[in-house]
C-alpha cells in the first residue's frame, strides 16, 4: 500500500513536471514573437554553449568513432567484413551516438549550468527583482538561452559527427589496416542525406527538452541553497532520461517518415 | 494613491492573509510590524503584483491592478520601487549596469544620460565612485544603498521596503533609515516599509500598522502604538516573549 502510494505521488509529480515543462515551453514560443530578442544576451549564451562545449563534444566524438571503429573492426574482421566498418560507424554516429551522445553532454554541461543559474537568480529574489523593474523574466531569461541552446545544439552535433567519422577512419585505416579506398567509399556510399538530417532533427529536439526541463527546473527552484543543488541535480537527471526515451520514440518515427519508400 | 481591499492570500495551503485592508496617501510613510511569517512580504509582493491574492483588491491612484496581465502591470511597475530583502542586485552586472537597467528597459539609450543619472543616483545614497562594482565587492549595507539606487532611479511615486534594515548593523541601520526619510522628502515619494525593528518603525513611519493573524490588528501614529495598551501590540512593540513557550 505504501509502495503504491509512492508510485502514486511519483507519477502525479510527474505528470506535473511535464505540465509545467510544456506552459513554459509555450510561454517561451509566445515570447519569441512577443518581445523583441535581445541579441547580446543570446550570443553570450551562444559562445558559452557553442564555444565553450567544444572541447568535451569534440573528445566525446573522437572517442566515441575511435572506440566504435575498433569494436566493429573485431567482430567484422572474422567474417572479413572490413569493407562494412566504414559505413556502420558513420551510421551509428549519425543516426544514433553522435546526436545522443552529444545532447546527454550537452545536458550535463550546458542543462546544470542553466538550471543553477536560474535558480540562484530565483532564491536571491533576481527574478521578483526583473518583474519589478517590469521586465518579463521568461522573455529576458529563457528566450536567449532557449534560442542559444536549440542553434548551438545541431551545430556541436555535426561536429562531433564529423569528428567520429574521422577518427573512425583514423583508427580503422591507420591502426587497424582496412584498406582506405574502400573504407571511404563505401562510407559515402551508404551514408545517406537523411541519415545526417535524423542527426539534425534529433538534436534539435533534445535541445528543446533539455533547454526546456532545465529552465523550468530553475524557475521553480524549491527556497534555499540546498533547493539550487537540488535542482540541478533534477534537471541534468530529468533532461538525460527524457532524451533517452524520446530518442526510442524519434527513431521509429524518423525511420517511418524518411525510409517509408 | 494605493488602496487594498479585503485582500487574502495562502501560502501552501496555509492562509496568510485574510482580509488586509490599507490605505495610503501621498507622500505618507506607513510602516507596517508583525510577528515573522504573518504575511507582511506577501503583501508587499501583491501590491507590486509579484504575486496574485485569491480575493480582494489593489488600487494604485484610482486604478485597479489586480487581474492585469503581466504586460499591462509594467506601466505601474515604473510608478512602483520595491527595496527587497536581499538587495536583489544582478550579480552579472556592474553596479552602473545593474543601476542603468530600468532605464534602459524604459527606453533610454544615450550613454550620457544614463551616465548623469546614474551618477546622481549613486551620490543621493553615498555611493559615489562604485559604478565599475560588482555586486559580489559589496558589503550588505552598501548592496542595499545600491539596490535603493536602482529602485529610485526611475522616481516612482510609491516605495515599497521590505525589511531595509535586516542583517545590517545599528549605524548601517541608521544610516538606511535616514536615507528612507532623505528620499521620501526628496522626492515626495509615498512608502511602506516593512520591518521588525520598531527603532527604524518610529523614525520612518508616519503610520504604523500591525498586521496579526492575516488582518491589520492595529494602525496609528508612533506614539499611539507605543501608547497602546493592548497586551498583542504592547508585546511586540516592547519585545516581549512572555506568552510564548521557549522551553518546550
Amino acid at each position: 500500500m505504501y509502495l503504491l502510494g509512492k508510485l502514486g505521488t511519483v507519477f502525479t509529480d510527474s505528470c506535473r513536471t511535464a505540465g509545467g515543462v510544456f506552459l513554459l515551453l509555450g510561454d517561451t514560443l509566445r515570447s519569441m514573437f512577443r518581445y523583441r530578442l535581445r541579441w547580446d544576451q543570446m550570443l553570450e549564451q551562444m559562445y558559452f554553449i557553442g564555444i565553450r562545449s567544444q572541447v568535451v563534444v569534440l573528445t566525446t566524438g573522437a572517442f566515441t568513432g575511435a572506440v566504435f571503429a575498433a569494436q566493429v573492426w573485431f567482430q567484422f574482421k572474422r567474417f572479413g567484413m572490413e569493407s562494412a566498418i566504414g559505413p556502420t560507424v558513420s551510421i551509428a554516429m549519425c543516426r544514433e551516438l553522435g546526436p545522443v551522445l552529444c545532447c546527454l553532454l550537452l545536458a550535463g554541461r550546458v542543462g546544470a549550468a542553466m538550471a543553477a543559474e536560474l535558480s540562484s537568480m530565483k532564491i536571491t529574489e533576481q527574478v521578483d527583482a526583473l518583474r519589478a523593474l517590469g521586465v518579463y523574466p521568461v522573455e529576458y531569461l529563457i528566450v536567449p538561452r532557449f534560442l542559444a541552446l536549440v542553434i548551438s545544439a545541431p551545430i556541436l552535433t555535426a561536429l562531433a559527427l564529423v569528428t567520429g567519422i574521422g577518427v573512425g577512419y583514423f583508427v580503422a585505416v591507420k591502426i587497424f589496416g582496412v584498406d582506405g579506398a574502400y573504407y571511404w567509399d563505401n562510407t559515402i556510399k551508404f551514408t545517406d542525406r537523411k541519415d545526417v538530417m535524423i542527426a539534425l532533427i534529433k538534436s534539435f529536439i533534445f535541445a528543446v527538452i533539455i533547454a526546456s526541463i532545465a529552465c523550468y527546473k530553475g524557475m521553480n527552484c524549491p527556497p534555499g541553497t540546498a533547493g539550487v543543488g537540488k535542482t540541478t541535480t533534477e534537471a541534468v537527471v530529468n533532461a538525460s532520461l527524457a532524451l533517452l526515451i524520446v530518442n526510442f520514440f524519434l527513431t521509429v518515427l524518423l525511420n517511418a517518415l524518411l525510409y517509408s519508400n | 494613491m494605493l488602496e487594498l481591499k479585503g485582500i487574502q492570500k495562502s501560502m501552501g495551503g496555509q492562509p496568510v492573509l485574510r482580509g488586509v485592508n490599507l490605505k495610503i496617501g501621498s507622500a505618507e510613510k506607513v510602516v507596517v510590524i508583525g510577528r515573522s511569517g504573518c504575511g507582511k512580504s506577501v503583501m508587499l509582493r501583491i501590491i507590486m503584483g509579484l504575486l496574485t491574492p485569491e480575493a480582494g483588491e489593489v488600487f494604485f491612484e484610482g486604478t485597479r491592478l489586480t487581474g492585469l496581465s503581466e504586460e499591462a502591470w509594467n506601466p505601474y511597475r515604473k510608478k512602483i520601487g520595491m527595496l527587497f530583502q536581499g538587495a536583489a542586485l544582478f550579480d552579472s552586472l556592474s553596479v552602473f549596469d545593474n543601476l542603468a537597467f530600468p532605464l534602459r528597459e524604459h527606453g533610454e539609450k544615450n550613454e550620457e544620460v544614463l551616465r548623469e543619472k546614474v551618477t546622481e543616483a549613486l551620490k543621493i545614497v553615498s555611493l559615489s565612485g562604485t559604478e565599475e562594482k560588482m555586486p559580489a565587492e559589496l558589503s550588505g549595507g552598501m548592496k542595499k544603498r545600491a539596490a535603493l539606487a536602482r529602485a529610485i532611479i526611475c522616481r516612482p511615486a510609491l516605495m515599497l521596503y521590505d525589511e531595509p534594515t535586516t542583517g545590517l548593523d545599528p549605524i548601517v541601520a541608521d544610516s538606511i533609515n535616514r536615507l528612507i526619510l532623505h528620499l521620501g522628502k526628496m522626492l515626495g515619494m509615498a512608502s511602506i516599509v516593512v520591518t521588525h525593528d520598531m527603532t527604524s518603525a518610529r523614525m520612518v513611519g508616519d503610520r504604523i500598522a500591525y498586521l496579526h493573524e492575516g488582518k491589520i490588528y492595529f494602525q496609528g501614529t508612533p506614539d499611539q502604538v507605543d501608547k497602546c495598551e493592548d497586551p498583542l501590540v504592547r508585546d511586540f512593540v516592547r519585545g516581549h516573549a512572555e506568552g510564548i513557550d521557549v522551553v518546550g
